[in-house]
């Protein structure tokens, strides 16, 4: 299979499609846990038990208020192999936790871009992850989601605590709203760290997606609310909405001042990443992550021309270990890895080429 | 290292239990820890990293420590302990925040600022929650209408008050 084939088969809608405000915000995710009345949380549940709450939820699926939304497959991680179950971790759609749970399992809608996870820490954990600023649009569609779940699910509810979640620290609206943003130009001008730790003084949480802190591999960032109980739904994305946007304005801001202050200085840097990875033999993942966030910032600032913008999340995600190993059909050591990676880029920038 | 209580396989779940201030150590097989309940739920506090901050926030509150140190409360419906709470940092089931709503004492609303639901209410189930939260909504605004003298609109307030009880009792 060639490399464009493979890469439309293999990856979900977000990773193909842009959104609003792509050139900083790569995608934006809501999710919520939800959990059924009477039943204990996974972590004590018995195989019996994790296994009829599979079926309940199986057949709310089936219910014609879900199938509305589009078509479903459920996927048991018993029945997959461990590249399949660390290619569904690395495009976002599960958490690695599910792969340790006993009984999990994930309801995918066909263009992977809602996944419901089942037997995680909560009994389901629904998720909308959208490419682009989409924070409405995902909430919008993982509520339509949870309306039409709860038409024959009994969810766990309490007038005063909301919904009832396994760690207290979910409870309420149970909802995680989170975006991830590529802020490149707030790195190279060392206002990060001052960005990211007002971010945190009003309730909102920052962590690196690849690494941890400022040291984001690929300068990476996922901005995520903390608290789920005493804020509705609405508050909370609001809020987050408000923070995004101002980090939006101060990364457009310091990518103009890098044009105007430093233009020699970036359109090296920017071409000697991109050189890199069209005649690199072999590189690590750290190095390619960092490699990819210049050449992406390289065309959003017009100096790279006629490649497209989306190569930085469809790379970083396709040159995790389980992608590569998907792709070339075998199990690698680190060190075959780094010489796959640096292939499957040279492959994706010659694609470029033909177009 | 073979599993101490069957003597047969491999023991791969090792932890600690404290009781009273002894410290036992114990070394199962996964299928013993299953049935010994106790293991694990011990044997999965080393995988968190919140339940740390949680326990630490129930400790450090002393009126929550005497309160675990206490006969332990347990929930009836999944069998957790208050104590067992405080160590993982997870609710075994809905059930556990009725029954430990006492030891929880304001956890809640110190981790989360707040400890009282404003968001979402479930379609289907919440109908009398939803039409109970727009009644004391009608309330205050009802009161402030008085308090400005606007009161051919606390009159008309009052009126969907009226009906809106009228169809919560209907409903009980
Ligand atoms: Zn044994
Ligand atoms: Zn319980």
């Amino acid at each position: 299979m060639s490399l464009s084939d493979f890469l439309s088969n293999a990856t979900s809608k977000w990773l193909r499609d842009d959104g609003p405000d792509s050139d900083i915000v790569i995608s934006s995710r809501v999710r919520i846990a939800r959990n059924l009345t009477d039943r204990s949380f996974p972590m004590l549940a018995s195989e019996r038990d994790k296994q009829s709450l599979l079926d309940e939820v199986a057949a709310a699926v089936q219910q014609p208020d879900v199938q509305k939304l589009g078509r479903f497959e459920l996927l048991k991680m018993g029945d997959l192999t461990d590249v399949e179950k660390q290619v569904l971790v690395e495009k976002h759609l599960i958490s690695p936790a599910l792969l340790e749970a006993q009984g999990g399992a994930v309801i995918l809608r066909e263009d992977e871009e809602i996944s419901v996870m089942v037997n995680e820490e909560d009994h389901l954990r629904l998720q909308c992850l959208l490419p682009g600023y989409q924070l409405d649009g995902a909430y919008q569609m993982v509520n339509r989601l949870d309306d039409a779940l709860e038409e024959t699910l009994d969810f766990s509810f309490d007038e005063t605590k909301g919904y009832l979640t396994a760690c207290p620290t979910n409870v309420g609206t149970g909802m995680r709203a989170s975006v991830m943003m590529h802020l490149p130009a707030l790195v190279l001008t060392g206002q990060i760290g001052r960005i990211l730790s007002a971010v945190t003084h009003v309730g909102l949480a920052v962590r690196g997606i690849y690494g941890e802190g400022t040291d984001a591999l690929g300068n990476l960032f996922q901005i995520s609310n903390q608290i789920t109980l005493g804020q509705s739904e609405a508050e909370i994305i609001g809020n987050l909405h408000g923070v995004a946007r101002q980090i939006v304005d101060h990364e457009r801001g310091a990518r103009q001042y890098l044009l105007r202050d430093g233009k020699e200085q970036i359109e090296d840097r920017v071409c000697r990443s991109f050189g890199i990875l069209a005649y690199a033999r072999q590189i690590d993942s750290k190095e390619a992550m960092q490699r990819l966030s210049d050449v992406r910032l390289g065309i959003d600032l017009g100096i790279i021309k006629g490649v497209s913008a989306n190569i930085l999340k469809e790379l970083m995600v396709a040159t995790q270990p389980g992608f590569l190993q998907k792709y070339f059909g075998h199990e690698m050591s680190p060190d075959v890895r780094d010489v796959k990676r640096a292939s499957l880029m040279r492959e994706r920038l010659r694609m470029e080429d033909g177009e | 290292m073979l599993c101490e209580q069957c003597g047969e396989r491999p023991a791969t779940v090792h932890f600690t239990e404290i009781v009273q201030g002894q410290k036992s150590e114990f070394h199962l097989c996964e299928s013993c820890a299953r049935e010994k309940g106790q293991a694990a739920y011990e044997a999965m506090v080393g995988a968190f990293s919140v339940n740390q901050l949680l326990s630490g926030l129930l400790h450090l509150d002393p009126t929550a420590t005497q309160r675990a140190g206490a006969p332990a409360s347990r929930c009836e419906n999944c069998g957790l302990t208050f104590q067992q709470f405080a160590q993982i940092g997870r609710f075994g089931c809905p059930n556990c925040y009725q029954a430990f709503s006492h030891e929880l004492g304001n956890l809640l609303k110190r981790v989360q600022s707040s400890d009282q639901h404003t968001g979402k209410i479930p379609r289907r189930r919440g109908g009398v929650i939803g039409a109970r939260r727009e009644l004391s909504r009608l309330r205050q605004e009802m009161h402030m209408r008085v308090v400005e003298e606007r009161f051919e609109e606390a009159a008309q307030l009052r009126d969907r008050i009226r009906s809106l009880e009228q169809q919560l009792e209907s409903q009980a």
